[in-house]
């Protein structure tokens, strides 16, 4: 854990509106625990001119305005918030729990799945479950996490032929990654189950179920279960 | 109240205003109009907040009944623009009626233009912006391009007193061959023979080029050997050159979220409505500045925009 953490935040130049801070070179919990300090730290101590902080596996891209600050600037802040890390308090992260119906109308690739690996579909339930997963990044669709934790032995590959049409709050495997769709899209994960809950909804006050950061943990449901919280998230 | 009925939508129409911005860390990219310039103009023309949404029009315009009195300006790529078979010019407001028709043809310059009418195209606030984001079906009507029966609002405004036009000298063209300035980075570290090649070579717009990014064909631009082709995905800026396997750069623009091949270089921001005003085929060079030149544009920028806006609201 923490290999490829780097001693000092590293630098890179994304345009004129845009720097990109580096804390290590890998997808690693550490690192992103690391990614995750930073970016509290500056949500409570914000330079001047900064816009947007965004924070991914290994670094946080810094929008700024340009007619308010500058790199230089910038990079001075966030070393010396750097050194000071350990004085500034980072609340624990939040773990939400995302109900997940398996298999079944909800999950039509969790036989493969455990075909694939030799298991049987309920221990594939019971291996994606059990871990507490990092969200690394929300990207690619709204809402979408990027999550780190995936057991070894669920690691599957992307379906040769994509869906057209995956339902949002599909729960799918692709490769050493889970996710789950925020929105109805087009998709190639091997998907294993699906969540009520609403991961993305423009008219929530707040939209996002989940940002970078937190931890998550699916809880299996019974399709009873399913349908008793879709019915809630609709109200 | 409402302003316009769709009767034809054109090829690709969409609500944009200055873009969603403080949402990119839930992925959210900041969609908005591609060319930011003749957007804001397109407002200042009709009396609007420079902020106020449009329409954004792409290659084939729509065709419009008009419901409700108001000002109209059309900016950017120029279009046939005619209300009820008479033709207006661009750049300039003019005043329609119910019952009129506003007709806007096929592109003859440019590719991308803004139609701006009193008081802003009122559709409901998404996360703070009117902006359609497509791939995320949010914002702008019902998170889609217009369709035919559609129709649309307008916010209140104050109609004008007189007509309102930007002078000609300020007028832009749009050639079919553009200079693109971009600073190398965040990856140019992952170049090295391919930094010279970019900078030194001509690409040609690819049938691929969207508001998610723009994909460019011309000579194979190399990654340095030994690094690895892709990188930890992360965000990315408007205007980021993206270099995949294949050695052909990608623009990315404003419905990109998250990407993961390296980034040679990044398109300065004034320029990107450059990008918005290419079609397919045209031809784009890349020019390396640092960032405090690039800097130093967008203050110049600001400063001729200020201009123009007391030429369009004092001088009319």
């Amino acid at each position: 854990m923490g290999e490829g953490l780097y001693e000092r935040a590293r630098f890179r130049i994304a345009g004129d509106r845009g720097l990109l801070v580096e804390y290590g070179d890998a997808i690693d919990p550490a690192i992103n625990r690391k990614v995750r300090a930073m970016a509290i730290a500056l949500g409570q101590q914000t330079p001047q001119g900064v816009v947007e902080i965004i924070p991914t596996y290994r670094s946080l891209l810094i929008l700024y305005d340009p007619f308010l600050t500058n790199p230089p600037q910038l990079e001075e802040a966030l070393l010396r918030l750097e050194e000071r890390l350990s004085e500034i308090e980072i609340p624990p992260p939040k773990t939400v729990e995302i109900p997940v119906c398996y298999g079944g109308e909800f999950g039509p690739d969790l036989e493969f799945v455990a075909q694939s690996h030799g298991l049987s579909p309920e221990e594939v339930i019971r291996l994606h479950s059990e871990p507490v997963y990092q969200v690394y990044m929300i990207g690619f669709t709204p809402g979408f996490p990027f999550l780190g934790g995936l057991p070894k032995i669920l690691h599957t590959p992307r379906r040769e032929t994509p869906r057209t049409r995956v339902p949002a709050g599909s729960v799918g495997i692709a490769n050493d990654q889970t996710g789950i769709y925020p929105i109805e899209s087009p998709g190639g994960w091997q998907l294993i189950g699906r969540t009520p809950l609403k991961i993305f909804d423009p008219k929530r006050s707040n939209p996002f179920l989940l940002k970078a950061g937190d931890l998550l943990k699916f809880k299996p449901i019974s399709p009873d279960e399913y349908r008793r919280l879709a019915e809630g998230e609709e109200t | 109240m409402d302003m316009f009925k769709v009767l034809e939508p054109g090829i690709y129409t969409t609500v944009q205003d200055k873009g969603r911005y403080g949402y990119q860390q839930f992925g959210i990219p900041i969609s908005g109009a591609m060319d930011q310039f003749a957007y804001r103009v397109a407002n200042l023309l009709v009396g609007n907040p420079e902020d106020a949404a449009a329409l954004e029009i792409t290659v084939s315009g729509p065709r419009l009944e008009v419901l409700a009195e108001a000002d109209i300006a059309v900016t950017g790529a120029e279009f046939p623009i005619s209300v009820n078979g008479q033709s207006v010019e661009g750049w300039t407001s003019f005043r329609v009626k119910p019952g009129d028709v506003v007709t806007i043809r096929q592109v003859r310059s440019g590719c991308r233009a803004y139609l701006a009418v009193t008081g802003g195209i009122d559709v409901p606030v998404v996360m703070g912006s009117r902006s359609t984001y497509v791939g995320g079906r949010i914002g702008g009507y019902g998170g889609r391009p217009l369709r035919k029966g559609d129709i649309l609002s307008r916010g209140e405004g104050r109609l004008l007193k007189a007509p309102r036009r930007l002078p000609h000298e300020f007028i832009p063209t749009y050639p079919r061959e553009i200079l693109l300035r971009a600073i190398p980075g965040p990856q140019d570290d992952y170049f090295d023979e391919g930094l010279q090649i970019f900078f030194s070579s001509e690409f040609r717009v690819s049938a691929k080029a969207d508001r998610m990014g723009y994909r460019l064909e011309g000579p194979t631009v190399p990654h340095r050997e030994g690094v690895p082709k892709g990188i930890i995905s992360e965000p990315s800026v408007p205007g980021g050159v993206q270099i995949p396997p294949d050695g052909q750069p990608i623009i990315l623009l404003l419905e990109q979220t998250v990407g993961g091949y390296s980034k040679i270089a990044t398109v300065i921001s004034p320029d990107i409505g450059r990008v918005a005003q290419a079609k397919p085929g045209d031809r784009v060079r890349f020019e390396r500045v640092d960032l405090e030149t690039a800097h130093g544009i967008l203050h110049l920028q600001e400063e001729a925009f200020e201009r123009i806006r007391e030429r369009i609201t004092i001088g009319a």
